[in-house]
């Protein structure tokens, strides 16, 4: 089986893990436990200590276990080979019992025991099926899309509405079945056929010399069925007008065969019409993990002890392979692999996912500011800046092992890997869903952690937060020494000027880069435009929830100061940080510590993390933008608890990429200081400039 | 008898519905006079019904239905003409008459389906025959040509034809065989053909007839079928597509759906899979064959029955699905493969019809079309499934003249216009 022995270096697997075979495709299923190292920080005991001349804390990177969640589909004859790497890597030895599903589990079971000396337990196919698209629609966003004909966007993807149900659902495997679903446990047979999947490959093998699916596939895109097909306008000559219908619409299929002259060049391409037509009013979603349904509810079936519903997953891209297009120009030994050989990887989350309670309407908020499927400029624009940029982050990982003899040769895999990623999106967009700056940044983060870079800038976030720390207390005593308004005003222009400091943006990495001098002040006279005070006198805020960006000068010298003058206005302040490392970004556990130094310097934090009026929260993302839709449930639980009254997103990607739109039930502030020419240009500013919205929502 | 033009018309309603054009409500007679205004401009409608009414009792009376495969042509030919009419009829009139009914077959294509024939009809007043032809469509050119050398536009006569061919070929009747069609709506004629060839009856017999025990080869009876009320009625129509109408009076049916898996769908892939060129050889082929050495079956699955669903282990659950293997490719013949395609095309009409007639509340359901001509295998599958898969509920009915509803309803406009 082809790929199959990148795993062996990587993964065990273990646990439950159960197999779907299908009429003609086998997907498996299986839940992996995945050792991949994780940066750690933790702090120095500094009694007795030169703490000038030592570093702030310490990093470590640890072997880390997570489970996740594979899915692989195959053509079935590759099952012996699947069964055979199933019990090399089998290491729960009390695994006594594998779950099947569809069809082939019927044909395959003796196969199945004998070679894995497990017993099959066979589940009802439909009841998989069922529990599986559930389960995607409440854990992958863009999971499902519209298939739009002859239009510029083949694929539109849908927001995840919150109540998914009732649906109905059409499954086409060898052949089709319709199932209406009203609730999670209630759904009822409706109907089906028997011209399936099945009927497309057999059929194709007899008329064609291809004898492969997806080749049939790949032939079938390349084929004109108007040469084979009755057309109305066939039967009705020019005037089908004048009866309102369209001439292309099939009268006959295959009804031009009957006439040998017209009938089919040596190649034999036939297109056969593969789209279901809904009547009415209805809409014809796709799913973009239709194939594995089965399987992924099998396994949630089998694994219920498990409970794999009680946590939420987040899709890997790096594992997984992605949508491909069926048009004809695409990449040909993709679309080849993806028919015998495709996968999906889902990370097991530490903790669950919400909608953050102040959202004013879950069902529409989009993060995304940009969709780059839709914009094919914008979207040259990134990629091609992905692309630019790519050299930059390999070499940087590298550097941040250099103790590691490997490190060269994984920053090149990684760039290697990332590099195609980029070509597929180039050509097809949707593979992942909406394509949009988030996660071409989210794909480049899962890429760097599955060859082991969980955290290259983790040397450079220690050295800044340290220098950070050193200046902390001039600042605020130069803010101190402010009048009221002068300060706001100051308080604000720290907050942006904090900001420049992303090495994520380019344009700043490359003078970070070449004047490591760079410091606050330099940051502060290259900010473009005056700045005006927004912090207008008024009743001080219950309580502030604030999303903080970089490590380093950013969270210190930017938000600390304007924390504290929260804090000194009564306002309480939930101080949110990324669960994991991406980027520059601060990190919860680094935000402790940095917390903690700071507590020690200033009495007003000291005391706000005594009394609990400044809470360090993680966001449960490891992203350097922001989903408000999946955020963690403590957070959530907290902003709630605290009547938040103002949330104030700082930063390109959490405030710009993301959530630019976002509308919410409280005061809001989204601040950044736009760090890419292009970006700056195409909002109508130049690079450097601020972003400073201020919204209130309409009562 | 439109024998093949269905599928045109199940797209068109098709289309509509995608489009959220209102539902295609048909109860208009006079639908195609509105639509012969519109392509005709020149021909105000008091033109054109002046000119019905002065020619219908002119001989001769036809019904043309030009569908996508074949042309259906129906014929009255009278047998009371008294001595002075003969006396005063055209040599071209009589000429047509005399080459119509004294052959069986026209040219190398045309045939006249001899056994269908009415006797001793009564129509307008006048006593006759009615004579069922049908040719290809591809030969319409040729046909039409010969209109032309026989003059036979000289009798000032009107065309009514219906079916997609009717407009395609308008063109060519009026520049070629300076002929005007009257172009009229293929579903209106296909209705009215049915009711009326029904109420007529079959030369003493029932037109409509049904299968007892259709899948016992030893006790299966083909028993009349009294649609004395016929209505409500689900009529499905299979030419080289389908067309499936919900019928609740003479005037008030609608189309509710159709696919575009028909008759042309079978016989073209069969002349592909097995090189055969026509639709007789086509059916002899498939007399032969066995279908579930193509055709992945639920028990080849499930290696029984499914039951969860109910489903019996003889339900094909992947048409042509065994044929993605290899080993089973090679080992099927010609023969098999034709019946999988008669299956498989059949299956699915029939279990199209039997969600329609669940969904409209119809347990009648009449099949017509010339997919049927000759092909007791697919009737008797049809009856056997309907009967299966509704638990009893639904009948599976059928005509004896198949395929030339729609050449009779095009008739009968000719005459009730006048």
């Amino acid at each position: 089986m082809p790929n199959l022995d990148k795993w062996g270096i990587s993964l065990n697997l273990s646990f439950i893990f159960f197999l779907l075979t299908g009429g003609s495709l086998t997907k498996l299923a299986y839940y992996s436990t995945v050792q991949h190292k994780v940066a750690r920080v933790r702090s120095f005991d500094h009694s007795g200590k030169d703490i000038e001349n030592e570093p702030l804390y310490e990093i470590s990177v640890q072997e880390e276990i997570t489970a996740r969640l594979h899915f692989i589909k195959f053509e079935n004859t590759y099952i012996e080979t699947c069964l055979d790497f199933i019990k090399d890597h089998l290491v729960n030895t009390e695994t006594k019992v594998i779950k099947a599903t569809g069809g082939g589990a019927y044909k395959f079971k003796d196969l199945i025991e004998k070679k894995l000396g497990l017993k099959v337990d066979k589940e009802d196919v439909m009841t998989c099926l069922i529990k599986g698209c559930n389960f995607v629609l409440r854990n992958i966003p863009h999971e499902v899309f519209a298939y739009q004909k002859d239009s510029d966007t083949e694929f539109r993807f849908q927001t995840n509405h919150p109540n998914i149900f009732p649906y109905l659902l059409v499954n086409i495997g060898s052949g089709v079945s319709i199932v209406k679903v009203e609730t999670e446990d209630k759904f009822e047979w409706i109907g089906g056929s028997s011209i399936g999947g099945g009927t497309f490959w057999g059929l194709g093998a007899l008329l064609t010399k291809t004898k492969k699916f997806d080749e049939l596939l790949q032939l079938a895109s390349k084929g004109q069925h108007t040469n084979v097909d009755m057309l109305v306008k066939d039967v009705y000559g020019g005037a089908y007008q004048t009866l309102g219908l369209s001439g292309n619409l099939i009268a006959s299929s295959f009804g031009k065969s009957t006439t040998a002259d017209k009938g089919i060049g040596p190649s034999g391409t036939i297109q056969l019409q593969c789209f279901i037509l809904w009547q009415g009013e209805v809409q014809a979603l796709f799913l973009r993990h239709e194939g594995y349904l089965g399987a992924i509810g099998a396994f949630l079936k089998g694994a219920e002890q498990d409970n794999p519903n009680q946590y939420s997953w987040g899709e890997n891209y790096a594992g997984s392979s992605g949508l491909m297009s069926t048009s004809p120009d695409v990449y040909p030994m993709q679309r080849t692999r993806s028919g015998t050989f495709d996968m999906l990887e889902m990370d097991r989350l530490e903790r669950p996912l919400v909608n953050l309670p102040l959202l004013k309407d879950p069902s529409t908020y989009i993060p995304d500011t940009v969709d780059l499927t839709d914009d094919a400029m914008a979207r040259k624009y990134w990629l091609t800046c992905f692309e630019e940029a790519l050299d930059g982050v390999a070499k940087r990982a590298a550097a941040s092992q250099p103790d590691s003899i490997d490190a060269l040769q994984r920053a090149e895999k990684f760039r290697q890997k990332y590099w195609n990623k980029l070509q597929t999106l180039r050509q097809q967009p949707f593979a992942y869903g909406t394509l949009t700056v988030r996660s071409l940044l989210d794909t480049r983060e899962h890429c760097l952690n599955e060859f082991n870079f969980p955290d290259p800038y983790s040397k450079v976030k220690q050295k800044e937060n340290g220098i950070a720390l050193k200046c902390f207390q001039s600042v605020i005593e130069s803010l101190d020494s402010l009048g009221w308004e002068e300060r706001q005003f100051a308080l604000v222009k720290g907050l942006l000027a904090g900001n420049v400091f992303d090495w994520g943006a380019k344009a700043v990495s490359d003078v970070l880069e070449s004047e490591p001098q760079f410091g606050f002040e330099e940051a502060k006279s290259k900010l473009q435009g005056r700045g005006s005070s927004a912090a207008v006198e008024g009743p001080p805020h219950k309580c502030a929830l604030i999303f903080a960006d970089n490590s380093g000068i950013d969270i210190i010298l930017g938000v600390f100061p304007f924390v504290r003058e929260l804090l000194s206005r009564g306002t309480e302040v939930i101080l949110a940080c990324n669960s994991g490392p991406a980027l520059n970004d601060v990190t919860y556990s680094e935000s402790l510590i940095v917390t903690e130094r700071i507590a020690a310097m200033d009495p007003v934090i000291q005391s706000a993390l005594r009394e609990e009026k400044l809470l360090l929260v993680q966001t449960g993302s490891s992203s350097p933008c922001l989903d408000l839709s999946r955020l963690d449930k403590g957070l959530a639980v907290l902003v709630r608890e605290r009547k938040t009254d103002l949330v104030i997103i700082e930063g390109m990607g959490r405030a710009i990429h993301t959530n630019y739109y976002a509308a919410l039930k409280c005061e809001s502030l989204k601040l950044a200081v736009i760090k890419n020419s292009w970006l700056a240009d195409r909002l109508g500013g130049k690079i450097f400039s601020v972003i400073f919205k201020y919204e209130v929502p309409c009562k | 008898s439109p024998v093949l033009w269905g599928g045109g018309w199940s797209i068109l309603s098709m289309a509509s519905q995608m489009l959220g054009a209102p539902q295609h409500e048909v109860s208009q007679k006079g639908a195609f006079c509105s639509r012969t205004e519109e392509s005709q401009p020149h021909l105000s409608k008091t033109d054109l019904t002046a000119r019905i009414s002065f020619f219908v009792f002119l001989f001769p009376w036809f019904g043309l239905d030009i569908g996508g495969t074949l042309v259906k042509l129906v014929y009255f030919e009278p047998k009371d003409i008294t001595a002075e009419e003969e006396e005063e009829e055209v040599e071209n009139l009589k000429s047509i008459r005399k080459y119509l009914t004294s052959n069986v077959a026209y040219g190398s294509t045309g045939i006249r389906d001899v056994h269908l024939e009415l006797k001793d009809l009564t129509l307008c007043g006048r006593k006759g025959n009615l004579h069922f032809i049908r040719f290809p469509t591809h030969d319409m050119p040729a046909f039409i040509q010969m209109g032309s050398e026989k003059h036979f536009s000289s009798l000032h006569t009107t065309l009514c034809a219906t079916g997609g061919g009717a407009y395609k070929f308008e063109q060519d009747f009026r520049t070629m065989g300076d002929l005007q069609l009257c172009k009229l709506d293929e579903l209106d004629c296909l209705i009215k053909g049915v009711l009326y060839i029904d109420s007529v009856g079959f030369n003493g017999h029932s037109e409509c007839y049904y299968f007892e025990n259709p899948t016992d080869a030893e006790r299966c009876q083909k028993l009349p079928f009294n649609l004395e009320n016929p209505y409500p009625l689900l009529l499905v129509n299979i030419g080289s597509g389908v067309s499936i109408l919900a019928v609740y009076s003479k005037e008030n049916y609608k189309r509710v759906t159709g696919t575009s898996l028909g008759g042309g769908t079978f016989f073209g892939l069969c002349c592909l899979l097995t090189g055969c060129s026509t639709f007789e050889e086509a059916l002899e082929m498939a007399s032969h064959g066995d279908s579930t050495k193509v055709d992945k079956l639920v028990r080849d699955i499930y290696g029984g029955d499914y039951e969860r669903f109910g489903l019996p282990g003889w339900a094909v659950a992947s048409s042509f699905g065994n044929m993605m293997s290899k080993e089973k490719r090679e080992s099927v013949s010609k023969e098999d493969l034709a019946k999988a395609t008669l299956i498989t095309i059949t299956n699915n009409i029939g279990s199209i019809a039997r969600m329609c007639a669940l969904n409209e509340n119809i347990n009648r359901v009449v099949f017509v079309g010339n997919f049927l001509r000759i092909n007791t295998i697919s009737m008797r599958l049809l009856a056997y499934a309907l009967d299966y898969w509704s638990k009893g509920q639904l009948k599976a009915l059928f005509l004896e003249h198949e395929g030339y509803f729609g050449a009779v309803g095009a008739l009968l406009e000719l005459l009730d216009s006048a």
